[in-house]
């Protein structure tokens, strides 16, 4: 758990902003529909963010979205492709967007990856995130390389 | 000029009209699952014979004349034949002042059994059950849905409409954010629906087996990572409730084939 102090150091450092922590998450600042600081002050790993993104117990991403990823079969239409996301995005507005969206859509289907829920929550899952703090940098960095189209 | 006028507050209501339409909350019309099917899929539920869910329905047509219980009585000694039963489930669930809440059918079977036959109560996910339900709510297919949310049972319409609303689970996804956002559309392999109950109980491709609409609940509240409810339980019969009343006009196609 040393990334959570090392987190709390950077973000105790800065000024302004709106801070949030949430139990047993890490503590990250929105600013202008960004969390422009990394959640663990190391270089997410784009290898393991796609293994991340696929993992239907982890990130399950292709379950609602079109990734380039032609190995994997039948990729939901519910969000937007994500082919070209990395050009479109930022890292720090991506991170956002897997933390917690609906910080800007409340009413998103998207889940939030890195908030522990609290409602009706099933026993085997109280308490926990769906991703932890560094699986959420790994799927960004890997989100960050998807530049290009890509057609099922 | 008096038709110049004529035509101009024609098309003036003409406009009105148009933009009361577009402006309308309202969803578009509520689709049976049957729609959002594979042809193959409805295929198998539009001949009896290759509906798998038929042998759920025997077993219905057998316990409907066995008797059993220490009154000695069949349901067929109180109600004589199946037909009578036609077009009754389509008002289900219904309040019962005795209980003081909504009964499902499974419910009132187990209340004619319990009361009248003195018979042991069937387990919600039973064969014998699974083939009750089948069978009666088989006498009503084609028949619209009709429950009624007014008087005693608009408390418990509100308290469904609450449930469906309401975000639960490590998804925090409410049952609204598929069915009435995104029905049509693909969630990895799977086409989500207008999600209606008048196919149930359903023959599930994926089960192998005839299921129960609580037990099609306690799946979409596990795959969201929230705590599911017991079948039969009041939460689970109220969304019961919500969701027939949102599916009310659409014909019943029990037991029908999904995927």
């Amino acid at each position: 758990m040393t990334y959570r102090t090392i987190l709390s150091t950077l973000v105790g450092a800065v000024l302004c902003g709106a801070l949030i922590t949430s139990a047993n998450a890490s503590e990250y600042m929105i600013v202008d529909g960004t969390i422009p600081a990394s959640l663990t002050g190391k270089p997410g790993d784009p290898d393991a963010g796609k293994q991340t993104a696929i993992h239907r117990q982890k990130g399950n991403c292709l379950a609602c979205h079109v990734m380039p990823v032609p190995e994997e079969q039948f990729h939901g239409e519910i969000g937007p492709d994500l082919s070209d996301v990395g050009s479109n995005y930022s890292e720090a507005e991506l991170r956002l967007r897997l933390v917690d969206p609906k910080a800007l859509n409340p009413d998103t289907i998207m889940p939030a990856f890195l908030k522990v829920p609290t409602s009706e929550v099933h026993k085997k899952f109280k308490g926990k995130t769906i991703l932890s703090a560094q699986e959420v940098e790994d799927i960004v960095a890997y989100l960050m390389t998807l530049k290009g189209s890509y057609s099922q | 000029m008096k038709y110049t006028k004529y035509v101009a507050s024609a098309a003036g209501l003409l406009g009105l009209g148009a933009l009361l339409v577009a402006c309308s909350p309202a969803e578009p019309k509520l689709e049976s699952g049957y729609d959002f099917a594979t042809p193959e899929t409805q295929a198998m539920q539009d001949d009896d014979f290759s509906n798998p869910g038929f042998m759920w329905v025997d077993i219905g047509a057998e316990e409907w004349a066995t008797v059993d219980g220490e009154a000695g009585k069949s349901c067929e000694s109180c109600h004589g034949d199946l037909s009578t039963m036609k077009g009754v489930t389509t008002s289900y669930p219904k309040y019962n002042a005795d209980d003081k809440k909504m009964r499902a059918l499974q419910h009132q079977i187990n209340n004619c059994r319990t009361e009248q036959m003195k018979a042991k109560a069937w387990k919600w996910e039973s064969d014998q059950m699974l083939g009750m339900s089948a069978i009666i709510k088989n006498q009503s297919k084609g028949m619209p849905l009709n429950v009624s949310i007014k008087g005693e049972a608009a408390p418990f319409y509100e308290k469904g409409k609450e449930f469906y609303f309401q975000r639960r689970g490590t998804l925090d996804m409410a049952c609204k954010h598929c069915h009435i956002d995104y029905p049509g559309v693909k969630i990895r392999a799977e086409v989500l629906s207008n999600g209606l109950p008048n196919g149930f109980p359903t023959y599930r491709l994926k089960w192998q087996k005839l299921g129960s609409l609580h037990r099609r609940f306690r799946g979409c509240n596990s795959n969201i990572r929230a705590e599911p409810y017991e079948r039969g339980s009041e939460e689970y019969t109220n969304l019961e409730l919500f969701l027939t009343h949102r599916a009310n006009g659409v014909a019943v196609e029990s037991p029908s084939v999904r995927k």
